[in-house]
């Protein structure tokens, strides 16, 4: 399906062109470049909405096509397209980008115009990564959100931020290197750098065993997952709080993403193969990540390893399936897995937003994440205590916020997929609690502790104003998750579908040919 | 009829929102009234309904109001079914709630107090507190009124999550804000059984729906399902078993009983509402209602009445000892709960939701006076302080005996039908483990009058053993206080012999509550029913009515007459005291084993496992070995021609041998 007017283009370059307006304002008066990278994101922001209003939701057809040549030389298209998975993740990155400027607004006083330029061009490049359907297009996207990250942490990051960026960088550019192999590989296969050619073509089981793991390197990394998660934390403290978000909300999500654009419809009869490799990856996030965060006495580091255990049932969602393709006596669980696996990372963009958002505010009045430094915030800020409360308990996954939704359905579906798994992922109920209200306990309850907390003014009107909508978010989601599931949900059943027939079928005749 | 369904779920909702959100604007005369009318809106409406069952004009509700979601080929939606069962719950929930609502007004009068000079959160704590109970009537009712399992499960962690805040409502104090976390905690423990227990009806039953699950329950009676290897368990047992932890954690059954004592760090009305009538019966109402699934599982039937029997009787021991009057209640509490839970394992789900009507009465009745007797006492709980007190506060006084008296099952009053039936079912159930509970629940009897009388011969009799202080300004309560007293003692006194026939013996729960006729006991009893004064007649020539006179006696013995013989028994059975003074050691184990080894697991995980080993050797280790191997290969870079010279000399060597080889 084409479309009239290019508006995967708009979201792309809009952001993009509007960054280098910001850089060119300059700082000399910061009010001009607050106003325009405002403008730009709440323009971006409304343009992608045109994708949520003109989507027909009863196809799984790529929609809002744009296809231009781009580099003939290698067969690479400028090739853009949006179906139910890519959608709302694009809506997420724009809505989460004007929350991330406004939350910036006063608090980044160093070079504020090239702060919100790098946000901005971020926002750009990570619509490319969600909308590109041209490998190579995807791959320069996908490496060039590294930079404004990069830079965002390493200039406006803590003390520690040279290690963090270092750290990050590395671990994701390792494992986005074995992707590069992957992709080349399949274009000398098949001739084309298209990601839907690379779903329909044929490849043995070794080959398919290669290409799977080199994706996963990739997209385990960005998740991510057990046991190569240790750049997050890291990453996360260092980070400033816009950069925390960005990361939490977005970044993560591309991994997810990955998977079941590539993984999964590439690589299906490897990925039955080697499920229990990523369930079991995805079950240790959800147990042993919920216990590391228990103990974690750093506010950021905490969310940042909850968000880890959060995208384990991401994980998990997307790989149960082949379990449950397994069992005949399940019906409908591939679906509800997968669609769960989306939710939750919709609601996790929400929520982990909104908390690292939270230890921002914290943070931005006493200048520690340090848990013991606080105690008794509800007393001297009642309504941001019960803002935090609230999305911590969202966090906790309560049943009429959105943080419920995505864990209960990957909960359902992988109980028809095996019991233990639905056994150990039903443990976050527990965990996920634990660590997130006693952070609360020791944070927002208790006696003031300190002359410090005492001297605490409670959130203004910004911050309400980011938060409220965030929280918002959060409850429209948990009370009526219908209208997200919906569109979502002819692509999932067409993806449940395509990985349910084997490519190995076809595949010999295809190595035959092969000179 | 489906609006009249709406107002009363919304109506305590939309109250609640007004009084938490414009607290600050609307006053506190503003949120106690905008509450208080949507509680009672509610209330009002839930009676004509309950008036409409009980006429028999009002059918069988059961319709969606919303589709929630549509996932993986089946159907979430938001609905109600309301029948006689939901109508009697909703009955109690909004007449309690009512009750508790008024007397707050005079409870949290002076709430300021409990907060520390300046502090914000004290600021619309009285509005703040009329939102939650609101909130929590809301809560109930969305559990109550469900057609489904989601929902279910809705407002089962909803109400989880308003006991959370309102047990740590004073949260300036350390003790609360312990006791909600461990609340909350405990209760997660019971919804990770329940929710596994709801993924197995979606994965079987392909439907969350109430009726397409009960619809389907006997074609899937003899399904076995595989867990591990070759072991099989029954699939109807295994639902059962699972949403069943789920009850044990909001009926605070034994083990998952440690939070309720502890939820006592809340203020008195939510024990009332939340901590005896309402939230912990959450689990009672669910057997209840699951009866259709329950009645294929004997073996889940045996569990439920053995862990329900097992609290009944050894939690009432534990308040034997307590010297807080409300944890005395408390225990009580937790001791009549497993009382309600027995009768649902004996397939007497009538007799656990009768039990259940009489007991939200009483015992909020029970835990308000308790409340008034606080406020009267300066907030001082300890009834070893106490004495004496009819003098001054005649109302609570007598509400207090008449509460005592249906709780410990005097004839006539409302508990001694229930109780009455509840034990009377369990001596003829035949399911596996009845005989272990039918003893339990008798010698209980004596417990529950021993315990009770015990608390109220201290605290209204005897010598006045509080400070001169405080006796001085001793007095009755208000009016907003002692009116739910007194209108809670009227359903305490009457409810039971108004209600014992049609609800056991009628058919109030024809079609609504399902009993396998080899398991229904209460069918047998109604056979030699004739009345309620044969009932009564009957009840105090058997066993239970012997030992709760002996319990009222030895009470009065003790405490009133010889004194000193409390504290010879204290020393002489020393062992057994500090037994239940440590209440079986349940919180040092889970403090020690649970929280502790929690930290441990996690401490070692992270340190170990993510800092030694992934960070320390995978990682910063895999990039000092790229700089060890590099400074190495670095002294090969020497700089000089003849090196490279012989070096290219060598290659070009190695390279044609291979080829010439090969």
């Amino acid at each position: 399906m084409q479309s009239a007017i290019p508006v995967l283009s708009l979201s792309i370059w809009l952001p993009i062109i509007g960054g280098l307006f910001v850089l060119a304002s300059g700082d000399k008066v910061p009010g001009i470049s607050r106003w325009t990278a405002l403008g730009f994101s709440i323009l971006t922001f409304l343009i992608s909405l045109l994708l949520w209003t003109g989507f027909e939701s009863d196809t799984a057809q790529m929609q809002f096509v744009e296809h231009a040549t781009w580099i003939p030389g290698i067969n690479a298209w400028y090739y853009l397209g949006v179906d139910g998975i890519s959608m709302p993740l694009i809506v997420l990155t724009t809505f989460i980008t004007i929350l991330v400027v406004i939350a910036g607004w006063e608090v980044i006083q160093y070079k504020p115009s090239q702060y919100l330029a790098a946000f901005l061009m971020m926002e750009g490049v990570m619509i490319g990564v969600f909308s590109a359907l041209d490998a190579v297009l995807f791959y320069v996207f996908w490496e060039a959100m590294l930079i404004p990250m990069f830079i965002i942490i390493g200039v406006w990051g803590g003390p520690n931020r040279v290690y963090a960026t270092i750290k990050f960088f590395l671990y994701t550019f390792f494992g986005s290197v074995f992707m590069l192999v992957a992709l080349i590989y399949m274009y000398f296969k098949s001739g084309s750098y298209s990601i839907l050619d690379f779903q329909q073509l044929p490849l043995s089981l070794t080959e398919q065993v290669w290409i799977f793991l080199a994706f996963l390197a990739a997209f385990a990394v960005k998740v991510p997952m057990w046991p190569v998660h240790t750049w997050l934390p890291d990453a996360h403290v260092e980070a400033p709080t816009g950069g925390s978000v960005i990361l939490a909300a977005i970044m993560l999500k591309i991994g997810g993403y990955g998977f079941l654009r590539f993984s999964l419809p590439i690589t299906p009869d490897a990925s039955a193969t080697l499920d229990w490799l990523i369930i079991a990856m995805s079950l240790i996030a959800v147990v042993y990540i919920g216990f590391v965060a228990l103990v974690q006495q750093d506010m950021k580091k905490l969310i940042a390893y909850s968000s880890i255990a959060h995208m384990g049932f991401v994980t998990l969602g997307f790989f149960i399936v082949f379990a449950i393709f397994n069992r005949p006596e399940a019906v409908g669980g591939a679906v509800l897995g997968m669609a769960g696996g989306m939710v939750q990372m919709v609601s996790h963009g929400f929520i982990s937003a909104a908390m690292f958002l939270c230890v921002g505010v914290l943070y931005d009045r006493l200048h520690s994440r340090e848990i013991s430094t606080y105690g008794g915030v509800i007393h001297t800020m009642p309504v941001f205590g019960a803002l935090m409360v609230f999305f911590a308990m969202a966090n906790a996954g309560l049943p009429g916020t959105s943080g419920f939704v995505g864990e209960f359905m990957v909960i359902l579906a992988s109980f028809q997929a095996d019991f233990w798994y639905a056994f150990l992922a039903a443990t976050t109920l527990i965990l996920g609690a634990a660590y997130t209200l006693w952070m609360v306990k020791r944070v927002v309850y208790g006696p003031v502790t300190s002359d410090q907390v005492a001297g605490l003014r409670d959130a203004n009107g910004r911050e309400l104003l980011v938060l409220g909508t965030l929280a918002v978010a959060v409850v429209a989601l948990g009370v009526w998750p219908e209208p997200l599931v919906e569109v979502m949900d002819a692509s999932i059943q067409h993806l449940a579908q395509h990985i349910a027939v084997s490519k190995l079928a076809a595949a010999p005749a295809a190595v035959a040919a092969l000179p | 009829m489906e609006n009249i369904y709406l107002t009363i779920v919304l109506a305590p909702l939309l109250g609640s929102i007004v009084a938490g959100f414009f607290g600050g604007r609307i006053g506190r005369a503003g949120a106690h009234w905008v509450t208080i009318l949507g509680v009672g809106l509610s209330c009002l409406l839930s009676l004509y309904v309950l008036k409409g069952f009980v006429d028999g004009s009002l059918p069988v509700f059961d319709g969606a109001v919303y589709t929630w979601m549509v996932s993986g080929g089946i159907q979430f939606e938001i609905g109600f079914l309301v029948d006689q069962l939901t109508a009697l719950m909703m009955a109690v929930v909004t007449f309690v709630s009512l009750m508790v609502h008024i007397y707050t007004i005079g409870y949290m009068a002076d709430d300021e107090h409990n907060w520390p000079k300046g502090s914000l959160a004290g600021k619309n704590s009285y509005q703040r507190f009329f939102s939650y109970i609101s909130l929590f009537t809301f809560s109930m009712l969305m559990l109550v009124m469900s057609n489904n399992f989601l929902q279910l499960f809705f407002g089962w962690e909803a109400v989880g999550l308003v006991s959370y805040l309102l047990i740590g409502f004073w949260s300036v104090r350390e003790t609360a804000i312990f006791a909600n976390l461990k609340a909350f905690l405990v209760n997660r423990v019971g919804d990770f059984g329940f929710i596994l227990g709801i993924a197995a009806v979606a994965m079987y039953f392909h439907s969350l729906d109430y009726r397409e699950v009960f619809a389907l329950a006997p074609q899937l009676a003899n399904v076995q399902i595989q867990v591990w290897g070759d072991t099989s368990w029954s699939l109807m047992t295994t639902i059962g078993v699972l949403l069943f932890i789920g009850a044990m954690g909001k009926s605070a059954q034994v083990p998952l009983h440690v939070w309720l004592p502890d939820s006592m760090e809340g203020p008195t009305p939510i024990s009332a509402l939340i901590h005896a009538a309402t939230m912990v019966t959450a689990g009672i109402f669910m057997v209840a209602r699951m009866s259709p699934l329950y009645e294929l599982s004997e073996t889940a039937l045996s569990f439920i009445m053995v862990i329900g029997a097992t609290t009944a009787f050894f939690m009432g021991l534990i308040g034997l000892v307590q010297n807080d009057i409300k944890r005395v209640v408390a225990y009580s509490t937790l001791s009549q709960l497993g009382y309600m839970i027995t009768a649902l394992g004996a397939s007497a789900y009538a007799a656990g939701i009768f039990h259940l009507m009489t007991h939200a009465f009483f015992k909020a009745l029970l835990f308000l006076a308790a409340g008034s007797v606080i406020i009267a006492m300066h907030h001082d709980q300890d009834i070893r302080n106490m004495g004496g007190l009819r003098k001054y506060l005649p109302i609570t006084w007598i509400t207090f005996l008449l509460g005592s008296l249906a709780l410990i099952g005097f004839p006539g009053f409302s508990g001694f039908f229930s109780k009455d039936a509840i034990i009377e079912a369990v001596h003829l159930s035949q399911v596996g483990g009845s005989g272990y509970a039918s003893i339990l629940l008798t010698l209980g009897v004596f417990v529950t009058a021993l315990y009770s009388f015990r608390l109220y011969f201290l605290v209204f009799h005897g010598q006045e053993r509080m400070d001169e202080h405080t006796r001085h300004h001793l007095h009755e309560t208000p009016a907003v206080v002692w009116v739910p007293l007194v209108l809670l003692a009227i359903p305490s006194v009457f409810i039971g012999w108004l209600s014992v026939e049609a609800v056991l013996f009628g058919d109030w729960f024809k079609g609504v509550i399902l009993v396998a006729p080899h398991h229904d006991v209460l069918a047998q009893m109604g056979a030699g029913y004739h009345g309620q004064a044969g009932f009564v007649l009957h009840g105090m020539l058997a066993l239970p009515f012997w030992l709760a006179m002996g319990g009222l006696a030895l009470a009065w013995y003790i405490y009133m007459v010889n004194p000193a013989i409390a504290a010879y028994l204290m020393v002489r059975f020393g062992t057994l005291y500090r037994i239940l003074d440590g209440k079986y050691g349940f919180d040092q184990m889970n403090m020690a084993l649970f929280a502790g080894g929690s930290r441990g697991l996690g401490k070692l995980f992270w340190k170990t496992g993510d800092q030694q080993l992934i960070d320390g050797t995978l990682i910063n280790g895999s990039a000092q070995g790229v700089g060890w191997i590099a400074e190495r290969l670095r002294t090969i870079q020497t700089g000089y021609l003849y090196h490279y010279a012989i070096a290219m000399i060598l290659g070009l060597v190695v390279l044609l041998t291979v080829f010439v080889t090969f």
